[in-house]
């Protein structure tokens, strides 16, 4: 299946209004001693074959909606309303390109000016863009944006090690060719290091660890400097937890596939990415403005393009032009969806179970909660047998898929687990995880 | 021939698109309502954080579930779209986009999987994204490829800091520059820039080749600090460079690398592979060729292929596969008696069963059920297994996690259902038919370049007898006819460019009712300008005042 129409007696016409014989006589401009290779690729198959295969192939995972799943870590297991796939399986959205002809694309124009309205709205920032590719990129492109907002002029960035190991490593792939000092050191630290040559410190709350953290004085001291402070944060915390716009920070970036998109192994997520207003020229990525048309009535265009690669070309401020539209379509319609109430609501039911399963382990022998009060939905805990020791008793004996494995990229933190409890696990299963907990230590730990 | 945007959804209690104003979610809020349902809390309460931490509300808006239903299909209908009509939007590949590729994309064991679970609980996707590696580089004709990148512009990100990570390696650190054709896609340049280096740009020939002596000039004044050279072909005036070979050798001849722009893949899958063509880096554009949704702007997907070379230097992880015949060759693996059989013979290697180590003991366990190696070696009757690794001279993570793999379950779909052959019917329809539009609108519209063209073609806005009409006005005035117009006013080297890309999924009959279209409108021109000039007159709104929304910019709703 080609899903191309062409009847032997439209190709005869075409080829003739062409004027040429053959379809090959179109590709005489490629050099003849690489044209029409062939293709070893395996044999082409019916949609019934094809899906018959990609089931069994999808079933040889195990998903968590069969195996109870404490795995966070920057990807989160959270209920996405029907309403929202409703939604974008909607092929008037779904089929559309970047609405560049406003004229027939007020609805992804408005779909879009509604998201920025809501993330403004959940950060507690002035400005919201369209979406960047997912959390880390989105933290990459914060960096980016501090340096063109100190003009270049500023060299050094500061990291906290709170923040996800894999956006801090994004961050030094993207600005490896800029000639940066980063330095990757925890607030307090790092309060020291700040300078005049400082054009950012980025911190995460609540951080990799769970850990909530107070922020405000780190936003005073980084501006007495001339420094932007950039937040990572969750946006299911934000529910609960002060907006980072109200403790002064400059840029609030992070992953936003919690708001209604599912886990799919890592992607398509969406980054969201906010800022103040008196920086948005310097903000990459997509924006949508209201405007009126020629009869006054309202409407929705892409607009400041000239911060744009396609109208800036070597001065633009990123190389950034797709994005992931659909999947900020998903988030604004899971936001919508919850509303003021249910946003509370979702991120209460995250607190207080992850405390709940955090008590209770703590009360376990063998076992410490290393993560102090308050966390939001996911907490430390150290184990008594190397965490994949413990992950393999609790998958294989009692179908659950265990918490991240900290000591994988933190030194230090062998034996460490960073569990994740959200609203979809339930009380029972939060039983299930401790006493498979305490079946493991006594397995393993023997 | 009139127009049929917005008889779609009139109705009874509709007013026709066109006089549809929706109101912003905020303006449909009422205090109190809700469109979804949480369960109720059963554990007990914890304390809550101190205040000092904690937020009053967050300003969201308050629908039912009927409301927000009701504002997005109302908000769908406002669209254009692939499923509603031709979208010949150049560069942009606005090809159909099958539903079997939905289906297969969400099915529950894709997507109600984690990132971080152990490899040997994610086999099914390990396999997938393995197979779509293999596949890509195939048609490619590339030794690796990363899937990691999110879009077109990240792959090029990715190829261009891969190239100048190569240059660095081989000691070649002043390799700072990159030649960009003037026909290049703005995120060219950008891509440059953004990896700390520097744009030298070549211009084009009069048959919309890259021009020759200057490439030649260039190389030869700035060789040694040449890093690269980025080149899409074919180019974006739809033309395949006639002389790609020399320009080939010019650029590898002074010790740079050439990266491929595969935005235009959609014209040459099986009847050129751009590895053999001389290329060392290439990105795909999974949401272009592969039929995946734009979603009005993305996901898409951007993985990137490489020459031998250069594989160890993509980004990672990367998918790998193990046989136990591999083993057994490598390792003289020879059952209860092996030391490991993970397979991870690279000291550097990232299999987690830890036998990097060489004094460790090993608990992969090759014949122990309860293994923890994610090579699988304990699944006694997969032949393979599948396990991530990051090269060894690796440019690093370019996103969290491993890539879109949501985009690349549908784009996996795609190949698997057109093979070798299906996909070479693709690339020659899709030149067959943007070849006939070409001949259609001889005598309509200028041709920027009388040559046999690729994939798409670039025509010019300019109606003689008609001074006034620009390609604006007759793209605007294509949407009172019920076509999404091509894209405007790109490549920028050619002037009132209309860039027209059909692909391959439409028929004779829609290109022939595309080029009436046109026609009529060349006709309008000449006896009724002011027609284009206010069009478009039946769309959802008319043309948007662009210049109020960049000076006065409203980027946010409020009240």
């Amino acid at each position: 299946m080609t899903y191309v129409p062409h009847t032997d007696a439209d190709r005869r016409e075409m080829l003739a209004a062409i004027g040429v014989e053959r379809v090959e006589d179109l590709f005489h401009d490629v050099p003849l001693a690489c044209r029409f290779p062939v293709l070893n690729l395996p044999e082409p198959v019916s949609e019934m074959e094809i899906m018959a295969e990609l089931q069994a192939m999808s079933e040889e995972n195990l998903d968590v909606g069969h195996y109870p799943s404490f795995l966070g870590a920057g990807a989160y297991n959270h209920y996405v309303p029907r309403v929202v796939d409703h939604v974008i399986s909607r092929s008037e959205f779904y089929t559309a390109y970047t609405p560049y002809q406003p004229e027939v694309s007020q609805g992804t124009l408005q779909s879009i000016f509604e998201y920025q309205s809501m993330v403004c709205a959940l950060t507690g920032m002035e400005v919201a863009n369209a979406s960047h590719y997912d959390g880390a990129t989105s933290t990459a492109e914060a960096v980016i944006m501090a340096l063109n907002v100190a003009r270049g002029k500023r060299k050094k960035v500061i990291l906290s090690p709170t923040v996800h190991p894999e956006y801090r490593a994004v961050v030094r792939t993207y600005t490896q060719g800029m000639g940066l000092e980063i330095v990757e050191k925890d607030a307090t630290e790092c309060m020291s290091l700040l300078d005049k040559d400082t054009a950012c410190v980025v911190a995460q709350n609540p951080n990799f660890f769970g850990q909530i953290e107070d922020l405000t004085g780190l936003a005073e001291q980084a501006h007495a400097v001339g420094a932007l402070l950039v937040v990572v944060v969750d946006p299911i915390s934000l529910g609960l937890l002060k907006a980072p716009g109200d403790y002064g920070a400059d840029i609030v970036v992070g992953e936003g596939q919690a708001l209604g998109n599912g886990l799919n192994f890592g992607g398509p997520y969406l980054g969201f990415f906010a800022c103040r207003e008196r920086d948005v020229r310097k903000m990459a990525g997509r924006l949508v403005g209201q405007t009126v048309d020629r009869e006054g009535k309202r409407g929705y265009v892409l607009t400041l393009a000239t911060r744009e690669q396609h109208i800036r070309r070597e001065k633009a401020t990123s190389n950034i032009c797709t994005n992931e539209a659909l999947c900020a379509l998903a988030t604004a319609v899971h936001l919508a969806a919850l509303g003021k109430t249910g946003m509370r609501t979702l991120a209460e039911l995250c607190y207080h179970k992850a405390h709940y399963a955090a008590e209770r382990i703590a009360g376990l022998t063998g076992y410490l909660v290393w993560s102090h009060r308050p966390f939001f939905k996911e907490f430390v805990v150290r184990c008594p047998a190397p965490v994949a020791e413990i992950n393999e008793v609790l998958l294989e004996e009692w179908g659950i898929i265990g918490g991240y494995d900290l000591g994988r990229d933190h030194e230090g933190l062998e034996n460490h687990m960073l569990l994740c409890v959200t609203e979809v696990i339930s009380r029972r299963e939060i039983g299930a995880l401790v006493e498979a907990l305490g079946d493991a230590a006594t397995e393993v730990g023997q | 021939m009139k127009a049929d945007f917005g008889v779609r959804c009139s109705g009874a209690s509709l007013p026709a698109v066109g006089d549809v104003a929706e109101p912003v979610l905020y303006e449909l809020s009422h205090p109190g309502r809700m469109a979804t349902t949480l369960p109720a809390l059963d554990v007990p309460p914890a304390e809550l954080p101190p205040a000092e931490l904690l937020r009053e509300s967050v300003d969201l808006p308050e629908v039912s579930e009927l409301d927000l239903v009701r504002h997005y299909v109302r908000l769908s209908q406002l669209n254009w779209a692939i499923d509603i009509g031709f979208y010949p939007l150049g560069s942009c590949t606005m090809k159909y986009n099958p539903k079997v590729n939905e289906a297969a994309a969400r099915l529950p064991g894709f997507t109600h999987t984690h990132p971080y679970q152990d490899p040997h609980t994610v086999q099914g996707n390990l396999r997938l994204m393995w197979e779509l590696q293999e596949m890509l580089k195939e048609i490619g004709g590339f030794a690796g490829v990363t899937l990691q990148p999110c879009a077109g512009a990240h792959g090029e990100l990715t190829g261009v800091l891969i190239m100048r990570a190569y240059q660095v390696d081989r000691g070649e650190a002043q390799r700072c520059k990159i030649i960009v054709p003037d026909a290049a896609h703005g995120t060219n340049p950008a891509t440059t820039t953004m990896s700390g280096l520097e744009v030298i740009e070549v211009p084009s020939d009069a048959r919309g080749n890259v021009d020759l002596e200057a490439l030649r000039a260039l190389c030869l004044a700035e060789g040694p600090t040449v890093c690269g050279m980025m080149l899409t072909n074919p180019n974006t005036l739809g033309l395949f460079d006639e002389h790609l070979p020399e320009i080939v050798d010019l650029v590898h001849g002074c010790g740079g690398l050439m990266y491929g722009d595969g935005a235009n893949l959609n014209a040459i899958m099986g009847v050129a592979k751009p590895g053999e063509l001389g290329f060392d880096v290439m990105h795909y554009n999974l949401h272009k060729t592969f039929s995946t949704p734009h979603g009005g702007g993305g996901p898409g997907s951007g993985p990137v292929g490489v020459c031998e070379k250069l594989v160890d230097f993509l980004p990672g992880p990367l998918v790998e596969m193990v046989t136990y015949e591999e083993l057994e060759r490598d390792f003289g693996y020879e059952d209860e008696d092996a030391e490991c059989d993970c397979g991870c013979e690279d000291e550097d290697a990232e299999c987690d069963c830890g036998c990097e180590d060489e004094d460790s003991e090993c608990d992969c366990g090759c014949e122990d059920e309860d293994a923890e190696c994610d090579c699988g070696c304990d699944e006694g009757d997969e032949a393979v297994s599948f396990y991530l690794v990051m090269p060894e001279k690796s440019i690093g993570r370019v996103k969290a996690f491993y890539g879109n793999f949501g985009v690349l379950v549908r784009a996996y779909t795609y190949i698997r259902m057109l093979g070798g052959e299906g996909l070479r019917q693709v690339s020659e329809m899709a030149v067959l038919n943007a070849n006939y539009l070409k001949s259609q609108l001889q005598g309509i519209l200028p041709i920027s370049h009388d040559r046999v063209c690729m994939h798409e073609f670039v025509a010019q806005g300019i109606i003689a007898g008609a001074p006034g009409i620009r390609a604006l006005d007759i793209s605007k005035r294509l949407i009172d006819y019920g076509f999404h117009p091509s894209s405007n006013y790109f490549p920028l080297i050619v002037p009132e460019a209309l860039m027209i890309e059909p692909t391959e999924t439409e028929s004779k009959e829609t290109l022939d009712a595309f080029a009436g279209a046109l026609r009529a409108i060349r006709d309008e021109a000449l006896t009724d300008p002011e027609l284009l000039h206010d069009a478009p007159h039946n769309a959802p709104v008319r043309r948007l005042d662009e210049v109020r929304a960049a000076r006065e910019p409203v980027l946010r709703w409020k009240a």
